[in-house]
């Protein structure tokens, strides 16, 4: 039993152990980070509503695609020109927003070593419901050019759940449009429920994802 | 005119109001595009965004503070629309202005920058503190010289009724308060830049700025509250210049080219230069803008 | 550069002097006096510039081999001093104290090679790979492949093709093999 709990707590941060805190009358309380800070509830799925409201929605959203600015690969140099003059992608509707909470596109673009994979996660659970990913990149369909790296991950839908994948070491700029052409077709057709997946096979991929990522010091879902 | 037909033509207005300024917007982004070569958003797009943001499944609360910050904005732009008269004349389109109106729209100018404050604050960010302290230093210093500019006014008309100061300036072109007290609409002015939250007093709220920004972990229906607040406030705030230095309107569309004309002069600066830090910012506000409102005071006098 | 060597040559047991371009050369030296030898050239000789430290792995022979690249930079030559050290618990004097940057290189190597550096600050943290504890993975004996293919899910399907071959088939399809 000591040995299973030493095994467990080999890669744990050193704030992330059990610790006495004092208080602020001098009082000792024992805190345990990974009960007490983080939460510990799933995700759940959130249906869609009636047929009519949900294609109008469907519609807003598919035209107003907010990315997350956060470059994961050597992709990531593909996606300045779109917002350059000559491929303009202000005009498709797509904008760049800062923080995980008010975008709800994350293109993962290029090959993911196992360090950039927590923290994709980590962002990726941040965002809210109507989430969608878009998968840039031979690296995010069979490993591209590091297949056979010992850092970097092969197939990335084990991982989270994927909407568009453009193939190609890099694709261009017009490539990278028509698969947000295909994102704001599926997503109108109502199939892009990826957060939804993500929530029914919520145990599937966590096992996948702390298969590799041993030092996991953070909660199981990052609200 | 009896309350119920009131309440109706300010709901009217207010409607009327928040479509323009989201169309404004849109076509400001449009303009500033095709500055840059470029083709630009749809100039509907802004009501694609606001649908998208109310009809986000899930959200997050961080308590009640948080929940109540939008809602302060929100009442901040409201309650400026509510007391501001929009068309000179008319008793449809006067709200509920009232004598010493131009105090309480002073005052809800400021509220709603500090409710959002406190609610951006619950955040769970462990930095908003940090991106709300500067964001309030820089809009006190935005809001010096445009009270001093309005005591000015007050002085030279001898009231602090909005639509009085409206009344003084009909007649011709050369009645409009630019011509009659320069100095306290060039001070009104310049600080206008501030509070349009275009460059170069953006650092704030800019996009790219964002993490460290008030809202920052506002999402779904708080984002788009925020946003509708938004579309209204730019509105409103260039009606309330307008009435109060370049005459004011009387129909529609005086008011529309106004207020178009006057959020122009904002955007027309903001495209062109780039961005002050905040101590930057303060410093300069401090020395140019202040001054001249000083100045405004001293020669009505 | 031959007078440096010569310099060099009446201090310190060097051999395998190979003069590889006009301005580079490398010496081999033994394990002790690799570290005073470079302080030697960083004071007297004007080597004040450090390049890289690198490694290699001499798998059938059991040993590692240190490169320590030093650069002079009034005279605009390179010096290359390499060192070998035994495969088995491989330890080597750390050089943090002549130069504030060898303290990253040897927290790489320490992690991609397994050579320890007792001394050198921040040695023990992890590099790049967070949460590895398996062999380190430069070293010869670690099969990358077979370990990517059982810890990330490889897709079926794949196809790989040598590039001269694929090339000539596709240019030339009607030449004889």
């Amino acid at each position: 039993m000591v040995n299973k709990e030493n095994e467990k707590d080999k890669f744990l941060a050193p704030e992330n152990k059990v610790h006495i805190v004092i208080g602020p009358e001098g009082e000792e309380i024992t805190v345990d980070p990974l009960k007490d800070y983080f939460c510990e509830a799933f995700p759940k799925v959130h249906e869609p509503k009636n047929r009519i409201v949900e294609n109008f929605i469907n519609w807003a959203r598919a035209e107003s695609l907010w990315v997350l600015g956060f470059g994961t690969g050597c992709g990531s140099i593909e996606i300045p020109p779109l917002l350059s003059p000559r491929y303009d992608a202000f005009r498709f509707g797509v904008a760049m927003r800062a923080t995980p909470r008010q975008s709800s596109v994350i293109i993962i673009s290029g090959y993911l070593s196992v360090k950039t994979l927590k923290r994709v996660i980590r962002s990726y659970e941040q965002m809210q419901n109507p989430k969608f990913v878009v998968a840039l990149g031979s690296c995010t369909i069979n490993g591209g050019m590091y297949w056979d790296s010992y850092n970097t991950i092969n197939r990335l839908d084990h991982y989270m759940p994927v909407d568009v994948y453009v193939a190609g070491c890099m694709p261009r700029p017009e490539a990278l449009l028509a698969g947000f052409e295909s994102l704001k077709k599926r997503i109108k057709e109502g199939r892009a429920e990826g957060a939804n997946e993500y929530a029914t096979n919520f145990k599937w991929y966590k096992a996948n994802q702390k298969k590799i990522i041993k030092d996991w010091n953070m909660p199981d879902y990052n609200w | 005119m009896d309350y119920v037909n009131k309440i109706f033509f300010v709901l009217l207005g207010l409607f009327i109001v928040l479509n323009w300024g989201l169309i404004m917007s849109g076509l400001i982004r449009k303009i500033i595009a095709r500055i840059g070569n470029r083709i630009g958003i749809r100039i509907y797009q802004p009501y694609i965004n606001l649908i998208k943001n109310y009809f986000t499944r899930s959200q997050i609360s961080h308590g009640v503070m948080y929940y109540l910050g939008p809602v302060f904005r929100l009442s901040g732009g409201v309650g400026i629309f509510l007391f501001l008269p929009l068309i000179y004349g008319s008793e449809y389109w006067s709200n509920f202005s009232f004598t010493g109106d131009l105090i309480l729209v002073s005052y809800f100018m400021f509220f709603g920058m500090l409710g959002m404050a406190l609610g951006a604050g619950e955040g769970g960010h462990p930095y908003s503190t940090i991106g709300i302290s500067r964001g309030l230093a820089q809009f006190t210093a935005i809001e010096v010289p445009m009270i001093l500019a309005v005591i000015s006014i007050a002085i030279q008309y001898q009231t602090l009724s909005i639509t009085e100061i409206v009344a003084a300036q009909q007649g011709g072109i050369l009645n409009w308060t630019l011509f009659t007290n320069p100095l306290a609409t060039i001070a009104a002015m310049l600080s206008f830049l501030g509070a349009m939250g275009h460059s170069p007093f953006n650092v704030v709220m800019a996009p790219q700025e964002n993490p460290v920004g008030p809202p920052t972990e506002y999402h779904g229906t708080f984002l788009g509250v925020l946003q509708t607040n938004r579309a209204i406030l730019h509105v409103v705030e260039a009606i309330f210049f307008m009435n109060l230095f370049f005459g004011g309107a009387t129909n529609w569309f005086e008011l529309i080219l106004k207020t178009f004309l006057i959020y122009f002069w904002s955007v027309f600066v903001g495209v062109v230069f780039p961005r002050y830090r905040v101590d930057q910012s303060i410093s300069w506000l401090i020395k140019i803008p202040l001054v001249i409102g000083v100045l405004a005071i001293i020669f009505i006098m | 550069m031959k007078k440096i060597v010569e310099n060099i040559k009446t201090r310190f047991k060097v051999s395998d002097v190979i003069h590889q371009r006009e301005n580079m050369t490398f010496v081999t030296t033994g394990k002790e006096s690799a570290i005073p030898l470079i302080t030697w050239l960083r004071d007297y000789e004007g080597f004040s510039h450090f390049i890289l430290l690198s490694t290699v792995d001499w798998n059938e022979d059991g040993f590692f081999q240190l490169t320590y690249l030093l650069n002079n930079p009034v005279k605009k030559v390179d010096l290359g001093i390499r060192t070998f050290i035994l495969r088995k618990n491989a330890e080597m004097t750390s050089a943090h104290h002549l130069w504030e940057q060898v303290a990253t290189y040897q927290r790489e190597i320490k992690e991609m090679f397994g050579i320890n550096f007792p001394g050198s600050p921040r040695v023990d943290e992890s590099f790049l790979l967070e949460g590895w504890d398996d062999v380190p993975p430069m070293r010869r004996e670690f099969d990358t492949k077979e370990y990517s293919e059982k810890t990330f899910f490889p897709r079926p399907g794949r196809e790989s093709n040598d590039p001269a071959t694929y090339m000539k088939s596709k240019l030339y399809p009607n030449e004889e093999k």
